[in-house]
């Protein structure tokens, strides 16, 4: 496929990895930040790491939506299927993810609720057509990359005078996130950041400045494809060696501008507006980092139309996602790894989706290596 | 759940557009794009032409990747025989 293809290519992959292993300085040691769980899992699918040299370290970010939504609110969307006998679309992302009694969406619909998994806000704007009886709400989740095209079905849904469709809104924003890890109690221990890439072709690279400007710390907007993924760690490479730590770099530029998407970003102005407060599984409440949608929109805010309202939920005794997702722990870390938490049986946030850390790790037998690199050492 | 997909535009149908991922043929929308044809590539998320892709741009970014193999001294004949998508 074109656009894919070239940025996998083998040779290309040998010759950048020749390139830091030459460029990064053996003195000293580099941990870069991947945010995003596309570049998480680029880089075990693709065996980006075993091509790096020795002290150049991935640390995994929370760049994952599924991973990072609180049980809570998984728990309030299927109160909706049961409680208001709505149907609920949501995205197959988190149909597996196991809610605070273990039940997943995909079990509560085997129960008998009706459950329907969609590709596109498109698919639930036609379901909700389909079933002018029935009232149905979009599960809406992800980050900046996902909320246009659910404020696109909302404008939509008000033309058409679509009364039976709303949205549970739990869009979320990265550059609160970043700011809350960089921002933590105990300082994180990582040299620069790989940048979201698609995120930034909506709200573009310079969303990103005032964190590297402010910590000190190079970002390097990478695209999803290994050798993105491999050259965008060689620009933070040489950012680092040159001491420029304050600088935003962009390796994605066939897909990210400066300014980003102004007409996706102008319709989700239009919808949505900050929350005072959101809770990010793993790392807790952080101010003014997701959305709600706006007044002017409220008759399609399924939040206002089904009250629900979820119990606390415990995470699971010993789970290291927490810290996991900040960059203090890798996952064989975790005494839960790979014991009582597997893809099948997920019992923390970054296990739950095949972009969270742990299950990178789990999938691409990331964890032999290691184990067997602890061995020999 | 941020990938996605460079895909070609095959037809353009008032908002929505058929596209060719991989062979396979697809309706996405269009609301979230602006001047784009028939035969320029975008990148398909949940059902959206989320951006165009810039060919002038792509080829740039190859060349970057090609650079680093030139100031190695050009790939081994090993890499060359190798070349072949990871």
């Amino acid at each position: 496929m074109k656009y894919v293809d070239e940025f996998r290519d083998q040779r290309q992959a040998r010759a950048i990895a020749a390139a830091i292993a030459r460029e990064a300085k053996g003195e000293r040691h580099y941990r870069v930040m991947e945010f995003c769980g596309g570049h998480t899992h680029a880089i075990f699918r693709y065996g980006v790491q075993g091509l790096m040299p020795g002290n150049v370290e991935f640390v995994h970010g929370p760049g994952c939506p599924v991973c990072v939504l609180p049980v809570g609110r998984l728990d309030e969307a299927m109160q909706m299927v049961e409680r208001h006998d709505v149907i609920l679309c949501t995205y197959g992302d988190m149909m597996r993810v196991p809610g605070g009694k273990r039940r997943s969406l995909m079990q509560v619909k085997a129960d008998g609720a009706d459950i329907r998994m969609v590709y596109s806000t498109q698919d639930a704007l036609k379901v909700a057509r389909e079933n002018p009886e029935r009232q149905v709400v979009f599960f809406a989740i992800g980050f900046e990359t996902t909320t246009p095209p659910t404020a696109v079905a909302m404008k939509q849904a008000q033309a058409e005078g679509l009364r039976n469709f709303s949205v549970f809104c739990n869009h979320v924003l990265t550059p609160p996130a970043l700011g809350a890890i960089l921002n933590a109690e105990t300082p994180i221990d990582v040299d620069a950041f790989l940048g979201p890439s698609h995120v930034s072709t909506v709200i573009g690279s310079s969303a990103y400045e005032p964190f590297a400007e402010k910590y000190r710390k190079p970002i390097v907007i990478a695209g999803f494809e290994p050798l993105d993924v491999m050259q965008s760690t060689l620009m933070v490479i040489r950012l680092l060696n040159e001491g420029r730590l304050n600088l935003v770099e962009n390796e994605y530029t066939r897909a990210v501008t400066r300014e980003g998407n102004a007409k996706a970003q102008a319709l989700v102005h239009e919808v949505f507006e900050p929350r005072d407060s959101f809770e990010w599984r793993g790392l807790g409440l952080i101010p003014e980092s997701a959305l709600q949608i706006r007044a002017g929109f409220s008759g399609f805010d399924a939040e206002r139309r089904f009250p629900v309202q979820a119990q606390p939920v415990t995470e699971a005794k010993g789970c290291a996602c927490p810290e996991i997702l900040r960059g203090q722990k890798k996952p064989l870390d975790c005494k839960l790894f790979g014991t009582v938490c597997t893809p099948e049986n997920p019992m923390g946030s970054c296990m739950v989706s095949s972009e969270g850390a742990c299950a990178a790790y789990w999938s691409y037998g990331r964890h032999c290596h290691d184990q067997s690199l602890r061995a020999a050492r | 759940m941020c990938l996605a997909i460079p895909a070609e535009l095959i037809s353009i149908n008032g908002a929505d557009a058929q596209v060719s991922l991989g062979g396979v043929r697809k309706t996405v929308s269009l609301a979230l794009v602006d001047d784009v044809a028939v035969g320029d590539y975008v990148l398909i998320h949940v059902g959206y032409a989320l951006n165009k892709i810039s060919p002038e741009e792509a080829q740039k970014t190859l060349e970057l990747f090609g650079q680093a193999g030139m100031l190695e001294g050009g790939a081994t004949e090993e890499d060359m025989l190798g070349g072949e998508a990871l």
